[in-house]
């Protein structure tokens, strides 16, 4: 019935939704910031440690749709291990995925990201998908306490 | 009452053929805003063809000619509502404009520092934000009458909330968010018995039911012609006569003024007092066109049909396992808000979409609302007169299957 929806809402999406990844607070961390969209009332708060540049975890809490809860779920996920310098460049490879400024995607550095590329199609969801990684973003440059979409 | 004829009044709104996705459109987003028949726009495309000019300017002809027109708009909103004159009929971009046009032209001549406004539990942000706005300016205080848990306002609660100090009470008719009629005769007696003004807001309530300023004693009536079938960019605020003539402009500019020199400016009389600048001449004049097609059809018939819909939709919805229905009040107009276990509205707006299904996901400008209920946002589905059972047939299959979807 919703074959239409298929490139937007995988399964993938639908098993991170179900069953979010580091779904925790994260009593030892060192990073912690909030993201909101006003727009549709979405919260989240990322938990991140980060030792000598590298996040050695990485977690949340929040609600959100399915599109914003398997996004913030995929990347604590993809970041951990990973350094500051390589979580940024991630950061910046998914911005230009879903906004869509870019076809030529590396498939194989944005990894398992890529069931979100659909959204792209979908301008309304857009923010859905990114709002954990600008939460992220903010985490790393230790700025904020709280973003906002908007 | 006899048949109401749906078929012919979906054939004369020519975007309810459209297809979305391929599929037909059903538009169940009618408290968002509603969509036009074909008489409002034809009066458009006639104005612009054949009556356009600016107004209460020319002495050439068609000046004239679109000044009638205009003017004669604001008789059929006037008999509309039936207030008692024309001068009460204020012309404005919307519902939202005619508040905050009160509260800072009423509000900040009225009212003084430890004074109170009283609004409810169920506001939509453009009833709370312009009387905060106002509080912030003069020091003046807001108290909130509550609602209990199927979204109807305690009354008892909100009569307590009236002293010596409240110098407004603002509320709206109809609930955006819940569907939820108050009771506004009740409401504004209480008030009145206290010697206080109210101002109703009837964005939601006015094209769902027969309204009548004079029979309700309203102080302020405001709404916005887009959502009774009309153009954006219109909207209505009614007033009575002794309170208009006592507050001062809202605005200054062309149209408002009598006689400007550099050393004073004396100001125009009741209605252009508060319409500065050029209006949205066609688009009013549209609004006028709407009246009379919701006229001709009656409003008492539409509120009966729009009931059936209504209770048809809610025993549907209230067989599929996992929907909550947010906002059971007894009174209610065609509003359907609901959330569905584990399943975010988001989610829900954009499945439905790709059905075709056209339904509001979010916080519908009432987050304290959304607060209430401890949801971030609500999936609402708000019928109009051109909706049928069929349409409510494939939204309920709809979520049925999404519902299926997300296991």
């Amino acid at each position: 019935m919703f074959e239409d929806l298929r490139d937007l809402y995988q399964e993938v999406i639908f098993d991170h939704n179900r069953n979010p990844r580091n779904f925790r607070v994260m009593d030892n961390a060192n990073r912690q910031v909030e993201g909101f969209n006003p727009l549709c009332g979405d919260r989240l708060t990322l938990f991140l440690k980060i030792d000598d540049h590298v996040i050695s975890d990485a977690s949340f809490q929040g609600s959100g749709c399915a599109i914003s809860t398997a996004s913030v779920s995929l990347m604590t996920e993809i970041v951990k291990g990973k350094t500051e310098a390589e979580a940024d460049t991630l950061f910046k490879q998914f911005h230009e995925m879903t906004t869509g400024k870019t076809e030529d995607i590396n498939l194989e550095a944005i990894g398992k990201l890529a069931v979100l590329a659909g959204v792209r199609e979908y301008p309304a969801r857009v923010k859905c998908a990114t709002l954990a990684w600008h939460t992220l973003d903010a985490a790393l440059k230790n700025e904020a306490q709280s973003i906002s979409t908007e | 009452m006899s048949i109401f004829p749906v078929e012919q009044i979906r054939a004369d709104f020519p975007i309810l053929g459209e297809t979305i996705r391929n599929k037909p459109l059903v538009y169940l987003d009618n408290a968002a805003s509603c969509q036009k028949p074909q008489a409002v726009i034809d009066s458009i495309v006639h104005t612009y063809s054949h009556e356009y000019a600016n107004i209460h300017r020319g002495v050439h002809t068609l000046s004239v000619r679109a000044t009638d027109k205009f003017e004669g708009a604001r008789e059929k909103v006037r008999a509309f509502i039936n207030a008692t004159n024309t001068k009460e009929i204020i012309f404005v971009r919307g519902a939202t404009e005619a508040i905050n046009l009160v509260a800072q032209s009423y509000g900040k001549s009225q009212l003084q520092a430890g004074d109170e406004i009283v609004i409810s539990a169920m506001e939509h942000h453009a009833n709370i934000v312009p009387w905060q706005m106002l509080c912030q300016q003069i020091g003046a205080v807001l108290r909130v009458a509550p609602m209990n848990q199927q979204g109807e306002l305690l009354f008892g609660a909100f009569e307590q909330l009236l002293n010596d100090k409240t110098k407004l009470v603002a509320i709206t008719q109809m609930s955006n968010a819940l569907g939820t009629i108050n009771p506004v005769e009740k409401i504004i007696a209480a008030a009145h018995a206290k010697g206080i003004p109210v101002l109703l807001d009837g964005a939601q309530a006015i094209p769902h039911m027969a309204v009548d300023v004079q029979a309700l004693d309203c102080d302020f009536y405001v709404f916005s012609g887009h959502k009774l079938y009309g153009p954006s960019g219109t909207g209505v605020l009614y007033g009575k006569q002794a309170l208009l003539e006592a507050m001062p402009p809202y605005q200054g500019g062309g149209d408002m003024i009598r006689q400007v020199t550099f050393a004073k400016t004396e100001y125009a009389g009741l209605p252009h007092k508060f319409e500065a600048g050029t209006p949205a001449i066609a688009e009013i004049i549209g609004l006028g066109a709407a009246i009379d097609y919701v006229t001709a059809i009656g409003m008492d018939n539409i509120a009966a049909y729009e009931a059936e819909l209504l209770d048809y939709a809610t025993q549907q919805a209230e067989q599929i396992k996992g929907l909550n229905i947010i906002g059971q009040a007894a009174h209610k107009g065609g509003i359907l808000s609901f959330t569905l276990d584990r399943i975010h509205p988001h989610d829900i707006g954009t499945m439905l979409d790709s059905l075709g299904i056209a339904i509001r996901a979010g916080h519908h400008c009432a987050m304290p609302v959304m607060d209430f209920y401890g949801v971030p946002a609500t999936a609402r589905a708000s019928f109009a007169m051109y909706n049928t059972r069929q349409e409510i047939d494939v939204l309920m299959q709809g979520i049925k299957s999404l519902i299926e979807v997300f296991g």
